[in-house]
């Protein structure tokens, strides 16, 4: 697992297509905007396994402005809103 | 000396197979399905192991942290940390983990050694596992954890084996091991830090072929696209909507005509006089007539059960989650509300998932309002007593449109009901995020969907013997005396109690068109639905006297004006009448409040409605 991938920029998960497939960098609640605290966040979303290294790919998307998203984290499908996906720093 | 019982708790992630375990482990029969949230109590049942050795075992609802966010959770996390009254700490904690997705048990387990309690790690669906690819060095990751790890197969005879030995032999030296309890809520950078030791353990022990199941992405291509999707929503439901009109008739008939000959022989044997009237008019006419629904009822929970043990129930709520949340309910809500269908009561147990508890109170006000199977009988007596039974577009049954129909409107409404809350009542209110494991999908095991199906007939045919059956007994009583004096012309039944209250009640019900045989029905129809159409049925039968050897349904035809049966399905789509239910939601919020807030809003919706059905009906030329 790597941490790093110079070659793609940085972006919150929440604005990721389907299909779009890469590693979390870091977490950053502060700007996802969701009613739970940064903290409360945060900690539902490394135990639900987005941790830095953690592949995920983006398998499908809602009607209703393409929302929630199911996103594939390693070996799991995790079915999460865009608007907590913000917090989700991908490359 | 006899050893103490040895007490074990089942922990793990939500949808790991804790629930077939204790079942295996036990021989009970509670509740398994495949989506996240199955469990959402606390669970005791006994066990001897090969050895002789007393097990109690405890099964609870899933966690991914002993934080406690939602009410199952606390659930899990009191009774694991000892705080819930009463309770005694578990002596062992079996770990149950689904092999094909360890990070996340690893992670919960990396949490709960901290507790100080002795653990075991249950390797569970390792069948699963072996056919993916995907192998564990056992030895290697009992080392590295530091405590025993067993592989099981909770759904096969002989896959929890290993488990029962060990416990065995684990409880022989079980008094040396317990350590002090160091649990305190991680922090996130703690969190992080465990789930990058447990993600290490995973890949020094694990070797995963980089093959997910194929068949699970391919059905998802098809129900999660976002249209194609929603439109196998709408139709899943249609089909079983209309499946429970069409398909359950010839059972239906044939208890139907079992009931029927049964009360002929009864007339025929016995003597006129009380004991006859009561046999024929107050079993027989009375508790046989809910009775008849039994195929329907068991239809719909076929449905059910199938949907959740092929792994759908997730999938639905993904789908519904925007749609539902522009009514102001979050997705969680679906599967409650979708088990409410069945029955009220499960789905608002069920909301004990819902974190948020705007959300969750939201859920369990509306739930009522999904039509129950309760509420079969009546739509079914009244719709085949007034809705011909032809075919529209060629292929769709009129009458299960109609049924259809009024599903349809009790949905609409718990969506209308849930807006206004938001509206009114819950303005600054941000929507509670919404996170859902989609577990892959499993074939339905059908021992599973038999002794679901059998718990919920058996449950169904209970309530016919007891509730039902001492409704019964009390409405043929009111109906039967005093009796008339003698040289009376009138029908018997005139001079009854029975007709004095339903004559004292009839000013109150007749701007909706219920007359005072209604009026006497929905009494005792209070403590549960069914029973409106057994004192229906056992009313009319002592009216129409010996020769009501009829069906009820064609006693009804004659006897009400289309409007009035129009009024009276639009009543049975609001109206609380359940007691059970409305103890439930006290019982779940935990407040007199609620329940009473549910008990007069639905009467009142169900007053409006059939006062508006009732007079556009008559204006129309139904009356
Ligand atoms: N093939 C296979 N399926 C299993 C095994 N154990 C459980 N299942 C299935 O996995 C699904 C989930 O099982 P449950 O026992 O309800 O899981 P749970 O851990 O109690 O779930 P929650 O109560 O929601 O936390 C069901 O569809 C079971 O039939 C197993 O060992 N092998
Ligand atoms: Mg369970």
């Amino acid at each position: 697992m790597t941490n790093t991938n110079d070659t793609r920029p940085h972006m919150p998960l929440g604005l990721a297509q389907r299909g779009y497939t890469g590693v979390i960098q870091h977490l950053s609640a502060r700007e996802a905007g969701s009613a739970l605290s940064d903290i409360e966040l945060e900690s539902r979303l490394i135990e639900l396994g987005f941790v830095e290294g953690a592949r995920v790919e983006v398998l499908h998307e809602g009607l209703v402005g393409r929302d929630p998203i199911a996103v594939r984290v390693d070996s799991i499908t995790i079915a999460v809103r865009r608007r907590e996906a913000m917090a989700i720093i991908v490359a | 000396m006899e050893l103490p019982l040895l007490h074990l708790a089942l922990v793990g992630t939500p949808n790991s197979g804790k629930t077939s375990l204790f079942n295996a482990l036990t021989g009970s029969r509670q509740k398994v399905a495949n989506y996240p949230g199955v469990t959402v109590e606390r669970k005791e049942g006994f066990f001897v192991t090969p050895q002789g050795r007393q097990v109690s075992v405890v099964d609870l609802p899933g966690t991914y942290s002993l934080r406690g966010r939602s009410p199952d959770e606390e659930i899990t996390r009191d009774f694991v940390l000892g705080k819930a009254s009463g309770e005694t700490v578990p002596d062992l904690v079996l770990c149950v983990a689904d092999s094909t997705n360890l990070r996340l048990t690893i992670r919960l387990l990396l949490e709960l050694k901290r507790t100080g309690r002795p653990m075991v790690l249950v390797l569970n669906m390792f069948d699963i596992a072996a056919r993916r690819g995907i192998t564990v060095d056992v030895e290697r990751l009992a080392k590295e954890l530091g405590l025993p790890v067993v592989t099981s197969i909770a759904v096969r005879k002989g896959g929890t084996a290993d488990l029962l030995k060990l416990t065995d032999e684990i409880s022989a030296r079980l008094a040396a091991e317990a350590e002090a309890n160091s649990w305190r809520a991680l922090s996130v950078s703690e969190l992080r830090a465990t789930q990058r030791e447990a993600d290490r353990i995973i890949a020094d022990c694990v070797s995963l072929p980089a093959r997910p199941d194929t068949w699970t992405a391919r059905i998802d291509a098809v129900v999660l696209h976002p249209v194609g999707g929603l439109i196998v929503l709408t139709l899943i439901l249609f089909v079983m909507f209309q499946a429970v009109f069409a398909w359950a008739q010839p059972a239906m008939d044939l208890l139907k005509s079992g009931f029927d000959a049964f009360g002929e022989f009864v007339q025929a044997t016995l003597p006129d006089g009380l004991l006859q009237s009561f046999l024929q008019n107050g079993v027989i006419s009375g508790v046989g007539s809910v009775i008849v629904f039994l195929p329907q009822i068991i239809l719909i929970f076929l449905f059910i059960l199938l949907l959740e043990d092929f792994g759908y129930m997730a999938r639905a709520a993904f789908l519904m989650d925007r749609i539902m949340g522009g009514a102001g309910l979050h997705g969680r809500a679906f599967i409650p509300l979708l088990s409410s269908f069945a029955c009220a009561i499960p789905g608002i147990m069920a909301t004990r998932v819902i974190d948020n508890k705007r959300d969750r109170l939201t859920t369990i006000l509306i739930a009522p309002l999904m039509t129950c199977s309760a509420r079969i009988p009546v739509y079914t007596l009244i719709i085949s007593a007034f809705i011909p039974a032809r075919d529209v577009w060629g292929f769709i049954n009129l009458q299960g449109l109609v049924m259809f129909g009024l599903y349809v409107a009790g949905i609409t409404s718990a969506l209308v009901v849930s807006f206004l809350i938001k509206f009114f009542m819950l303005r600054d209110y941000a929507p509670a995020p919404f996170m859902l494991e989609l577990p892959d999908y499993k074939m339905p095991r059908l021992k599973s969907i038999a002794i679901g199906i059998y718990t919920r007939a058996k449950m169904f045919l209970v309530r016919a013997g007891t509730t039902i059956f001492s409704m019964m007994v009390l409405i043929w009583f009111l109906a039967s005396f005093p009796q008339p004096p003698a040289g009376a012309t009138e029908p018997a039944i005139d001079f009854s109690l029975a007709a004095m209250i339903g004559k004292a009640l009839e000013p109150l019900l007749a701007p909706v068109g219920f007359n005072w045989q209604i009026a006497v029905a929905l009494i005792p129809g209070m403590a549960a639905r069914e029973v409106a159409v057994a004192a229906l049925g056992t009313v009319y039968a002592i009216e129409g006297g010996k020769e009501a050897a009829e069906q009820i349904g064609q006693v009804l035809a004659t006897k009400w004006s289309l409007a009035t049966a129009l009024s009276m399905l639009a009543w049975y789509i609001f109206a609380p009448q359940c007691a059970s239910t409305l103890a439930v939601i006290r019982r779940e919020t935990g407040s007199w409040t609620w329940m009473a807030v549910t008990f007069f809003y639905m009467l009142v919706l169900a007053y409006a409605a059939s006062l508006l059905t009732y007079n556009v009906a008559v204006a129309l030329g139904a009356g």
